[in-house]
């Protein structure tokens, strides 16, 4: 084995055959047997083998795209399972989403943040207020509902009120630092949804506890976005531009900002770093990205109501990003897919299996201990088990490499041109 | 509007001090372990709530066998109290020895993971055992202490009305001030509790004065475990239904009023517990009449974290507390 590994290690070519192999026997065996959830999750599995090949990072991006939007819709289409895939797929996204927006809070800034979900709900009711005949309420004007075409806007405003909500917060949390702020946060997440929970008196913006009903689906051109398959798309459209926004922040000047003020507030104070605007722009930059997601959640489910933005939401997206790796984005999106898979898929399949089983009288199978119920009990122990013997998470942050060399190359080189420049501007004066 | 506030006002009061009590013990948990450790031990909720269950499964057992009938209700009520402080006790050394120790010298964000961890997993672990003996993981214990007592504040002054209290709420109050003192007296005058102290002030020179420190913190964890265990049963006494997420949100609170007295500050956080549970269950009552009935009841809880988020911000080192500045 260790033999075979070494083989692979540098031949590109080996690893593209091999992984086009794995790709085509995947989606043969899903286009072949379409109930089976096993081959799809084998089909999602290749996207990770994609990452370890040491193929440019360009192609792997090809790559990639090719599988999410080619493949995947295409084998998985012809079967009476194809809803519940995207369903899954479309979910998989939203979390990955509203999990790179906690790492960047958490895992970047080094704030923990136990309220995060608050921001979804914030981007959720958004949408869901206008995109219904509730605005009508308390609006003086305007005609409500907003018709599907107005979502695309609102993707924009959900983004910017979660934003807006992130920077209120931040503001007066900025004084408080370390484990209060996991307090305040989680404070601050109850008090959202208690709120929306209740403000449906005096004047009913939000319905209260029975939620908002029939919320319009998106639409473009007069075409309209009902199914999961239709919403996969806008999902990975979005989650694309997260991606590339998380990674161009995490190498520039406020990203590094950011982790010199993980590492340690005083000293990068004394740097010259603002501390006030670098925690302010994590909070806001992540609590957008999960306030647009909130916006293609409430058109998704065409249903918003506060029992889905509870404290358990918070803590389910803090665990993707401690299991993923705190500051890794290949990790955390790889912990964000494994947690959504466990807690859609895998958790209700075998507690159906053991179900079945107990049905069958095979074993007697109590219902208290039903996997499905047992999520707080899961995610706990990963919490644990990770705390303590692997903090870095399964896919460890990765800081780039300087050769010193090239490095001092450069610098003399960047030196010579100025001793050109130089001469040239004494001229000139 | 004032009559009326003043009508309630003696039954806010009691009912405030039995919830002020609750609080006030639980933040003793915190507060001893934030001033050892500088830990929010998330777990200690759960182990108020493990502590409930524990003592609820005990009286319902002892009512199955007769016991509960043929010893009286106090003395019944006193044994389930030290049986359970004691189980709770070794469980919260159990926690430190676990999901605490072995990350003391790893970045606090770690540290505090875990214990969402321990509380979650908690939790889930009396859900699925309650659930599994009795059905149903809601949890109603056999009452007991429900004569009602009232004092007629009318015939002081007739702007107030009576207030009602039950027996349960009079033992709660008792037992309480009892815990209280005894720890108090157990911090200040002990050698234990001096060692506790010099633990919390530097444990490094604690250690080089023979303290041992490690046992001092299973102590302080033990200690805390036991109150909030305790507790526990009084407030499932007192309450009647508990169930598996009660923890969680009283647990915020008390680590509310234990942030109100200043953190780490013992009595600090007796004030605090008792302070925030008057303020709430005067909001709880008068919010909606107070706002001309734009909030109603149901935003007590906001108005207990608004309190923890305004201390926070204007005066975090807390009532009782004194400011510490950060040494690099």
């Amino acid at each position: 084995m260790h033999k075979l590994t070494n083989k692979l290690k540098g031949n590109k070519l080996a690893q593209i055959i091999l992984l086009v192999l794995y790709v085509l026997v995947t989606s043969l065996s899903l286009y072949l047997a379409q109930a089976s959830v096993t081959a799809f999750l084998l089909m999602l599995f290749s996207l990770l083998i994609l990452y370890y090949t040491e193929l440019p990072d360009r192609l792997k991006w090809v790559i990639a795209g090719v599988v999410l939007i080619g493949v995947i819709p295409f084998v998985s289409s012809t079967g009476p399972g194809y809803q519940s895939y995207m369903e899954v797929a479309t979910v998989v996204g939203i979390y990955v989403a509203m999990a790179l927006g906690l790492n960047i809070v958490v895992g970047l800034a080094g704030l923990l943040d136990l309220g995060f979900v608050a921001f979804f709900a914030i981007g959720a009711y958004t949408y869901g207020i206008f995109a219904t005949g509730q605005a009508a309420n308390f609006m003086p004007f305007g005609n409500f509902p907003l018709s599907g075409e107005s979502f695309w806007i609102f993707i924009l405003i959900g983004c910017f009120v979660a934003a807006l909500f992130g920077v209120l917060l931040g503001i007066p949390v900025l004084r408080v630092k370390g484990d209060y702020l996991a307090i305040v946060t989680l404070g601050f997440g109850e008090i959202i949804r208690i709120v929306f929970n209740n403000l449906d008196k005096p004047v009913n913006i939000t319905n209260g506890a029975m939620g908002l009903a029939s919320v319009k689906p998106p639409e473009i051109f007069g075409y309209q976005f009902v199914y999961p398959n239709q919403f996969y798309f806008i999902v990975l459209g979005i989650l694309l531009f997260v991606i590339l926004a998380v990674r161009r922040f995490e190498y520039s000047k406020i990203g590094r900002s950011w982790k010199a003020v993980r590492e340690n507030e005083i000293a990068a104070q004394s740097m010259g770093i603002h501390l006030v605007r670098t925690k302010l722009l994590a909070f806001a930059i992540g609590a957008s990205f999960s306030g647009m997601m909130g916006v293609v959640f409430a058109a998704k489910q065409t249903f918003v109501d506060p029992t889905s933005f509870t404290l358990l939401e918070s803590i389910t997206i803090l665990v993707m990003v401690i299991l993923g790796g705190m500051g890794s984005v290949p990790g955390v999106i790889l912990g964000a897919a494994v947690i959504t898979i466990l807690n859609l898929q895998v958790l209700t399949e075998v507690t159906n299996y053991l179900n079945q089983l107990s049905l069958d009288g095979v074993i007697s199978f109590p219902e208290a201990l039903a996997p499905a119920k047992m999520q707080r009990f899961i995610f706990g122990a990963i919490l644990i088990i990770f705390a303590i013997y692997r903090p870095q998470g399964l896919i460890p942050a990765k800081n780039p490499v300087f050769d010193e060399e090239s490095l001092k190359e450069g610098s003399k080189k960047h030196r010579k041109e100025q001793i050109t420049v130089e001469p040239d501007k004494g001229f000139q004066a | 509007m004032l009559a009326e506030i003043l009508q309630s006002l003696p039954q806010v009061l009691i009912d405030g001090i039995a919830l002020g009590a609750i609080y006030a013990v639980i933040a003793l948990g915190y507060t001893m372990v934030y001033g050892i450790l500088e830990l929010i031990n998330f777990a200690h909720g759960e182990i108020f709530m493990t502590g409930a269950f524990i003592g609820v499964a005990m009286l319902i057992l002892m009512t199955g066998m007769g016991w509960l009938a043929a010893m009286p209700a106090v003395l019944a009520l006193i044994l389930v109290l030290v049986i359970t402080s004691i189980l709770t006790g070794f469980m919260g050394v159990g926690i430190e020895r676990m999901a605490y120790r072995p990350l003391r010298n790893s970045p606090k964000l770690i540290t505090l993971i875990s214990a969402i961890g321990v509380s979650f997993l908690l939790q889930d672990l009396v859900r699925f055992i309650t659930e599994y003996k009795r059905g149903n993981y809601i949890l109603t214990g056999p009452s007991m202490f429900n004569e009602q007592f009232a004092i007629k504040f009318s015939s002081i002054s007739s702007s107030f009305s009576d207030a009602f209290f039950k027996t349960s709420t009079l033992i709660l109050i008792i037992s309480v001030v009892i815990m209280m003192v005894a720890l108090d007296f157990f911090v200040n005058k002990t050698k234990w509790g001096m060692a506790m102290r010099a633990v919390a002030q530097d444990r490094e020179t604690a250690s080089l004065m023979s303290i041992n420190v490690n046992k001092v913190i299973s102590l302080t964890f033990f200690i805390g475990s036991a109150l909030g265990g305790a507790t526990g049963v009084l407030f499932a006494v007192q309450y009647g239904t508990i169930d598996p997420y009660i923890g969680f949100i009283l647990g915020l609170k008390a680590f509310t009023a234990a942030v109100l007295g200043g953190i780490g500050n013992i009595r600090g956080a007796m004030a605090g517990g008792i302070m925030l549970g008057l303020l709430e269950m005067f909001a709880a009552a008068n919010l909606q009449l107070l706002t001309g009935g734009f909030f109603g009841a149901e935003y007590k809880d906001v108005f207990a974290f608004a309190i923890l988020i305004i201390v926070l911000i204007f005066k975090p080192e807390g009532l009782f507390g004194k400011a510490v500045t950060e040494k690099v």
